[in-house]
């Protein structure tokens, strides 16, 4: 099961700051556990960020995206208290979104 | 007709195959449909060049309106902050690349009308390296690098 994703939407000025903090492995499929057995990859390859179903950021990640991405990006046209949505897939086909208003 | 305790079963084994096979049916398209959109040929490149390859684009021209930042050194070569903000007109996607990763590129940003060609993000590197900041824009593909040195790798362990 994944965790929450943590995401921050706070306007100022015309413009929407977003800060995002995604709980994934991002394994690289290089790595070794203790054992000496490769561990599998497991990563977000898509992420797709929408505000009022209107699409403001798509990302495509490889495995070098760091454990626990951090995303940050401005866009404008949206008001406080609307909808912004993350969405991600990873290459195991597991999803998660999360909503957040903008404050 | 009676139904006997083997109909039963049968019939109830039989059932259970076809909620699997259903099931993984569903989960293949699930899939199929992340792998559609990513780009695998992009993402398997091993050379900056064969990232710009995949992406369609011949040549790459250097440009200062790109601005990127990252740390001189990084200690722990598993983050390592980015931030990529272009000043080109018409800016359509941002991609990052680390040249000596095993797989250069990183992660590709399009970026819609009315967002800022403005990204930061966190990547790993493997090992003392140049970063590339590749961005399309409508008349092309520019671009611009910065050396990473890393003390601690990020890839393996």
């Amino acid at each position: 099961m994944s965790y929450p994703m943590k995401i921050r939407a706070t306007l100022s000025g015309d413009k929407v700051e977003v800060k995002a903090l995604i709980a994934h492995e991002m394994e690289t499929g290089f790595r070794k556990d203790t054992a000496g057995t490769l561990v599998p990859a497991h990563y977000i390859q898509l992420v797709t960020i929408q505000c009022n179903g209107k699409s403001v950021l798509s990302a495509q990640w490889g495995p070098s995206v760091s454990k626990n991405p951090f995303l940050t990006f401005r866009f404008s046209g949206a008001k406080k208290g609307e909808k912004l949505n993350i969405t991600w897939q990873d290459n195991l086909g597991e999803t998660r979104s999360d909503e957040v208003a903008i404050t | 007709m009676q139904i006997t305790r083997r109909k039963l079963l049968r019939l109830g084994s039989a059932l259970s195959v076809l909620c699997i096979t259903a099931g993984s049916a569903l989960f293949r398209t699930g899939s199929a449909w992340a792998s559609d959109i990513w780009n695998k040929n992009a993402f398997s490149a091993k050379a900056v060049d064969e990232v710009l390859k995949a992406f369609g684009g011949t040549h790459a021209q250097p440009s200062s309106e790109i601005t990127l930042t990252v740390p001189e050194i990084a200690e722990n070569g598993a983050v390592v902050p980015v931030i990529i903000e272009s000043k080109l007109l018409n800016t359509r996607a941002i991609h990052i690349l680390v040249e000596k990763n095993p797989f250069a590129l990183s992660a590709t940003f399009d970026i819609p009308p009315g967002t800022d060609p403005y990204i930061g993000a966190r990547i790993k590197i493997g090992s003392t390296s140049n970063v590339y900041a590749l961005v399309r824009t409508d008349s092309g593909f520019f671009i611009t690098q910065k050396e990473v040195k890393v003390t601690l790798g990020g890839c393996g362990g």
